[in-house]
């Protein structure tokens, strides 16, 4: 057993989600416009069409700057 | 998910392209965006030095990143806000990417140099915080890059940036901002030529590109600006271009090649206004400018 670790922003939090999940349901199951953030696996992007598995641990990091 | 040119995996997709890239066509496809923008509105030439507006985030990074993979004779410059442990941070990212890249940095401090920090002017000119801040930048960036010597200075300002400033501007019909936001502001009396050298690019690019090139940039949003209209003007933008890629790009790029020309004469007519500033000798519509009357009203502030 296992799950995909996310690290979000704004507020900085973890929260695990239960995978295989792809990209693009993973951003939209968190209400999030994928215009808006970047996927990051390690130190690499993921597209919007992988699937992620349990163990992975990605962060999603805001793009949104409002200067 | 492939890259477009060639067929390697892919590391980003960008919708309204209609395309996906690996990292070397990525990087490839930036600069070709970026290099469109300087030659399409004749921003500079390789000749000229250039100064490169740095906060430490992503866009003005990604920009000094690129002039310099371009070509480009580019120093920056970084203002230092008062703004807390924020304006350390964005500082030290600053700092560090002009030393890996042995790039040239010059740092003015407002607090140091003027006095005040950026909430100590929003309190005493009862204004939200971005407004003191982004008249301050004006000024100051202006005066860095005329006292330097160079003969352009360029800013982050990305695709986002722009739709969301001209979407407001369109809200509120301001016809005089509409006229003066160009990506080139030419140079006059008192003014550096100012360019806007990533309005090709949005602001998911600029930061995958950061990503792609190892480029360490501040990624938490400046605490003085949480729940600004500008934000909130991004956030209506992307709810469209999530259902509709490509709509940002049209609205902004469409409005330099439709609207602008349109907007000429009231340009020229707010140009015809500019005066002197009475104290600091800057081009002003009013006798003292907005930084001066900006330093002032700090200074006379009970607050302090």
């Amino acid at each position: 057993m296992g799950a995909v670790q996310v690290r979000l922003h704004n507020p900085k939090r973890d929260v695990e989600v239960s995978g295989p999940v792809r990209v693009t349901e993973l951003v939209a199951s968190l209400g999030l416009n994928r215009e808006s953030v970047l996927v990051i696996r390690g130190d690499s992007l993921v597209t919007h069409d992988e699937t992620l598995h349990d163990t992975d641990v990605v962060e999603i990091r805001p793009v949104i700057s409002g200067g | 998910m492939k890259c477009k040119p060639c067929g390697q995996p892919a590391v980003i997709d960008i919708p309204r392209h209609r395309a996906a890239f690996c990292a070397d066509c990525f990087n490839a496809h930036c600069r070709e965006q970026v290099r469109r923008a300087i030659s399409s509105h004749r921003m500079m030439g390789h000749s000229e030095r250039v100064l490169v507006a740095i906060s430490g985030g992503k866009d003005s990074l990604a920009l000094w990143h690129i002039l310099v993979a371009l070509g480009f004779r580019a120093d920056g410059v970084y203002l230092g806000l008062g703004i807390g442990d924020y304006s350390d941070t964005s500082r030290g990212y600053a700092e560090r990417f002009a030393q890996a890249h042995g790039l040239t940095l010059h740092v003015v401090d407002i607090p140091d140099e003027h006095g005040f920090a950026i909430p100590e002017a929003a309190r005493a000119t009862k204004r939200v915080p971005c407004s003191a801040c982004g008249l301050s930048k004006r000024h100051l960036l202006n005066r860095a890059a005329l006292d330097g010597g160079y003969d352009v200075l360029a800013t982050g300002h990305n695709l986002d940036d722009e739709a969301a400033v001209l979407f407001g501007n369109v809200l509120q019909w301001q016809v005089g901002y509409l006229a003066r936001q160009r990506p080139v502001l030419a140079a006059t009396d008192g003014f550096a030529r100012r360019v806007k050298p990533l309005i090709r690019m949005g602001e998911r690019e600029t930061a995958a590109y950061c990503v792609v090139n190892r480029i360490d940039y501040l990624v938490d949003e400046c605490p003085m600006a949480a729940g600004n209209k500008h934000l909130r003007y991004k956030e209506t933008l992307n709810a469209m271009e999530e259902r509709s890629p490509g709509v940002k790009a049209t609205f902004y790029l469409k409005f330099l090649d439709e609207m602008l020309p349109v907007l000429d004469g009231v340009a020229e007519e707010e140009r015809a206004l500019v005066g002197v500033c009475s104290r600091c000798g800057s081009p002003s519509s009013a006798a003292v400018c907005a930084f001066c009357t900006l330093v002032e009203r700090v200074a006379g502030s009970p607050a302090r």
